[in-house]
């Protein structure tokens, strides 16, 4: 494919109508977002709890849903429990509408609840995420959903369940700057590149889920509500909006966001997190926007 | 040429129908009807009962279709089917003493009140492929000699079972020999970890209801290890049963208990380790396990496993990972292990760019160095 | 019991109304064997006492009691904290007493691989108590780390080493280092020679030494090596079977042992 094919491919889409499922409304053989009530009540529950104290990991009895666990029950579940008809829902995987799993889970909810799906970031008032953050700003109307695979910040320093509880209840982090000070010793620099972690309202460490550490900055004081949701782990946690988030790093080592010498091909951004697409088996390579929203605005716009 | 992963809708679809065409296969094939999975595939349909944690051979039978025989994912079509249904409550705990017993033995005595009773079991016969089972025709072609060999007498039509089968684990504990189990407070409410996580240390109840529902593969593995000194407990097969037992609910409405239908049960009682103390003598210690269907190397791998665990409260050490609580609980549900290791599947294209970019900068820096020493 | 101006190595009066530490009527049982029981003593600053006896007399029973990793099952241990209060541990939050752990007390194990984290370098070694009370910059971190290397003789260059290329004894003074980097007024050290070659322990011994003097340190050391106890200790006390059989300064004791069971112990000291 060529590069001009790829940009003309990006650029077609086919969800910015009202969608399938909305004319016939939702799919009768299931409640409103699959999810019974009670369920939706529990979840809220955690996620309220959640709100309350930002950063801290609630256990909720997350249910068994009809897509594996890893593949985002619990941005599901914490979506479907939030999401009412009115709502616009946006979902996302690396920063793109399209891929395979994003497809599937706005087919789920357009299936279950028959709302509309956009692509363009600002029409959302949920958007459901892995692994990116929308380049766009968002605003206080809208909720941004991650999905989440491993909660725990700590859970590759400490692989028990028992022990890190202790350590985020008295706030025993040493560990985990530690693992920074090695880093530093070993490499020169803090090796962490994705799901690097956080400190949320000067209280707890959280981990922001595998999103690039280029994300982390958005988090800090973001003006929408930030919902996390780890189905197979049953955790539950929240950035409630306007809240102070900060990188972990060393006074003399601070934190850094990665940066690219290309600017992307399609678009000419030279502020967003670039993908690297192989064009060919020659070493051909180029550098596009991961966030396809962003990208074909921009491209918009410039017509 | 590759580009970024675009599914689409179409190519999800075009997927499906693919799906769908494989498993129908060659159409010239008959097809395979659920009541003949259920009725001769019935081991498959109890092991998806089992660890799908819902009593429906019909279900059961229709998602090993669906699932083209992959079991896993069976059991994962019915454990999402599970969150759909609406919950009555609770029934009263089933009675295994009064189980209308199919099969009955037990390795620490060599007879019983009851008797041995083999029942339908794979254990003695010779694993030699049976080509019989191939032929079109039954075998009706093939010799009589080898025919005549494996059937049934049926001479002793008139030998009924026992009725009275009491347990092997009951005997004992009349001369205190075995500890008793006991729940700590009467009444107390069961753990449940469908409506609540787990939060370790987690109490028995807790426990066994994740080995019941966990992977066959992993407790057989785990099992298998204490018998090799993993966790050694000296174990001895008391009593493994399979029949059928009642279930009893009580609605609210009614105010009394009604039999709402019976279910086929496995159940292994494991006799173990004895332990004394400076203040009491010496008895046996137990592990249990217990299984929707015929899943006899479940409940045997399940109750060897309990044992293990209960390590922590007997004060052994621990020198197995079957005896790790918070190992063997987090790793025994097969949906939720398959989903995550299958979920590198999707997508990772962002992270491994960041790391991508922190690999190559290290490179050039260690290339750079390299340059400048060598100057 | 000897006023601790009197074994002050700088020759000044402590001026302490109150001691570092007092045990009272410490026991503990396991199973209902009895470990140790009766156990009463005061520590002051800067005063080592060395728990002396054969193995089964309930040194170790009573270090690990005292340094609050085994819950006792009779008596009181009170520590006087940096505001001048002497608290009952066991009255302290867990909070608290985790804190305490890792900044006022130190303990040396007798086997440095479990005083030590060995999945990561000596440096952080020694930096993780520093990082636990709030320390955030890199460069200050690693040169306070080198530096400490340095104070107990071992190679600053090897900050970065994984502490299993380091032998016995430097895994020792690794773990020492670790222990001392938050100038902690209390020790607690079981046998920290033991298992090492004569010529490293005298070394070491005269690290130890060096140390605990120059930082005004209280080590409550228990050891079954007399020479040990002789060389670092100002006070004894001798335990058989649980209990403690007698007690003293500690050349007093060596010198003059008035108990049977000390004059069974000083007298299989092989001549030097």
């Amino acid at each position: 494919m060529t590069r001009q094919s790829h940009a003309e491919s990006r650029h077609r889409s086919s969800y910015d109508q009202p969608d399938f499922g909305t004319a016939a409304g939702p799919d009768p053989n299931y409640n409103f977002a699959y999810l019974d009530e009670q369920t939706k009540r529990m979840i809220r529950r955690a996620i309220l709890k959640a709100v309350a104290i930002p950063g801290y990991q609630v256990p909720f009895a997350s249910r068994e849903m009809p897509m594996p666990y890893g593949w985002g029950t619990g941005g599901v579940q914490v979506t479907a429990s939030i999401i009412g008809p009115q709502d616009v829902l946006k979902v996302i995987d690396q920063g793109a509408d399209d891929t395979t799993n994003a497809v599937s889970i706005r087919q789920f909810f357009q299936r279950t609840t028959a709302v509309k799906t956009t692509e363009r970031t600002e029409a959302a008032s949920i958007i459901q995420t892995r692994h990116r953050i929308p380049e766009k700003a968002l605003s206080e109307k809208q909720i941004l959903v991650y999905q989440v695979p491993i909660p725990e910040p700590l859970r590759f320093l400490e692989p028990r369940e028992s022990e890190t509880r202790k350590m985020h209840a008295l706030g025993e982090y040493g560990l985990m700057h530690v693992k920074l000070y090695e880093d530093i010793a070993t490499h020169g620099h803090i090796a962490t590149t994705y799901a690097y972690p956080v400190k949320v309202n000067g209280h707890y460490i959280s981990d922001p889920s595998p999103t690039p550490k280029f994300d982390n900055p958005k988090m800090n004081r973001m003006p929408a509500l930030q919902l996390f949701g780890a189905g197979r782990e049953k955790r539950i946690y929240a950035i409630p909006p306007y809240t102070a988030v900060e990188s972990l790093d060393f006074e003399d080592h601070p934190f850094e966001v990665q940066r690219w010498e290309q600017s992307c091909e399609l678009c000419g951004a030279k502020n967003s997190f670039l993908d690297e697409v192989v064009t060919d088996d020659r070493g051909g390579r180029m550098f596009v926007c991961s966030d396809t929203d962003f990208c074909n605005r921009r491209l918009e716009a410039a017509q | 040429m590759y580009v970024a992963v675009k599914g689409g809708e179409a190519a999800i679809n075009e997927a499906h129908r693919l799906l769908a065409e494989e498993r129908r296969g060659d159409p010239a094939v008959a097809e395979l009807s659920t009541a003949q999975i259920d009725a001769q595939l019935s081991l498959a349909v109890d092991r998806v009962m089992a660890e799908g944690s819902l009593y429906d051979r019909k279900l059961a039978a229709l998602a090993i279709k669906q699932a083209r025989g992959d079991l896993i994912e069976a059991i994962f079509l019915i454990r999402a089917y599970r969150t759909t249904l609406p919950r009555f409550g609770y029934s009263a705990p089933v009675d295994t003493a009064s189980m209308g017993i199919r099969r009955r033995i037990s390795a620490t005595f060599k007879d019983i009140p009851g008797g041995q009773i083999l029942g339908p079991t794979f254990d003695y016969t010779h694993r030699l492929l049976d080509f019989r089972l191939a032929a079109e025709d039954g075998g009706e072609s093939l010799s009589g000699a080898v025919q005549g060999d494996q059937r049934a007498d049926r001479t002793d039509e008139t030998d009924l079972l026992d009725e009275k089968m009491p347990r092997v684990v009951d005997l004992l504990k009349h001369e205190g020999l075995i500890e008793d189990e006991l729940p700590g407070i009467e009444d107390a409410p069961v753990g449940d970890i469908t409506r609540e996580p787990m939060s370790f240390p987690v109490e028995r109840d807790v426990r066994l209801q994740n080995l019941a529902r966990g992977d066959e593969g992993f407790l057989l593995a785990l099992g298998y290890s204490t018998q090799r000194g993993y966790g050694r407990s000296h174990p001895f097969a008391g009593e493994i049963r399979l029949g059928e037992v009642a279930v009893e609910f009580t609605p609210e409405d009614l105010g009394f208990s009604i039999d709402i239908g019976e279910v086929t049960l496995s159940e292994c009682q494991m006799i173990n380790q004895f332990k004394g103390s400076a203040e009491a003598p010496p008895q046996f210690t137990r592990g249990y396990g217990l299984s929707f269907g015929h899943c006899e190397r479940k409940v045997i791998a399940m109750a060897l496993v309990d044992r293990a665990l209960k390590g922590r409260a007997l004060g052994e050490a621990v020198s197995g990972p079957a005896q790790d609580e918070e190992f063997v609980m987090e790793h025994s549900d097969n949906i939720q292990a398959t989903g995550f290791v299958e979920h590198l599947k999707l997508p990772h294209y962002v992270d491994f760019q960041s790391e991508l970019e922190l690999v190559r900068r290290m490179r050039r820096q260690a290339s750079a160095a390299v340059a400048e020493a060598a100057e | 019991m000897s006023r601790p101006d009197q074994l002050q190595p700088s020759g000044q009066t402590s001026g302490a109304e109150q001691p570092l530490l007092r045990v009272t009527g410490l026991a503990k049982s396991y199973d209902g064997f009895s470990a140790c029981r009766n156990v009463s003593f005061d520590l002051w600053p800067g005063e080592i006492l060395a728990v002396v006896g054969e193995s089964g007399s309930g040194k170790t029973t009573l270090l690990k009691c005292i340094s609050a990793q085994l819950a006792n099952d009779a008596g009181r241990i009170e520590y006087l904290m940096r505001d001048g209060v002497l608290r009952d541990v066991q009255e302290l939050s867990e909070a608290e007493r985790r804190f305490l752990m890792r900044t006022d007390w130190g303990f040396v194990h007798q086997n440095p691989r479990e005083g030590l984290r060995m999945s990561v370098s000596a440096g952080a070694n020694i930096a993780e108590r520093m990082i636990a009370v709030g320390a955030r910059n890199f460069g200050r971190i690693r040169a306070t780390a080198t530096d400490w290397m340095d104070r107990v003789e071992l190679d600053p260059q090897r900050v970065d080493h994984q502490p299993r290329t380091f032998s016995g004894g430097m895994q020792q003074r690794l773990q020492i280092a670790r222990n001392l980097v938050t100038h902690p007024r209390l020790m607690f050290m079981d046998e920290p020679t033991g298992g090492l070659d004569v010529s490293v322990q005298a070394r070491l011994l005269d690290l130890l030494r060096g140390l605990v003097a120059g930082m005004q340190l209280s080590v409550v050391l228990v050891t079954h090596d007399l020479a040990v106890a002789r060389l670092l200790s100002h006070r004894i006390m001798v335990m058989q079977g649980g209990e403690v059989v007698e007690t003293g300064l500690t050349d007093q004791v060596l010198d003059d042992p008035q108990h049977p069971y000390s004059q069974m112990l000083v007298s299989s000291i092989l001549p030097a």
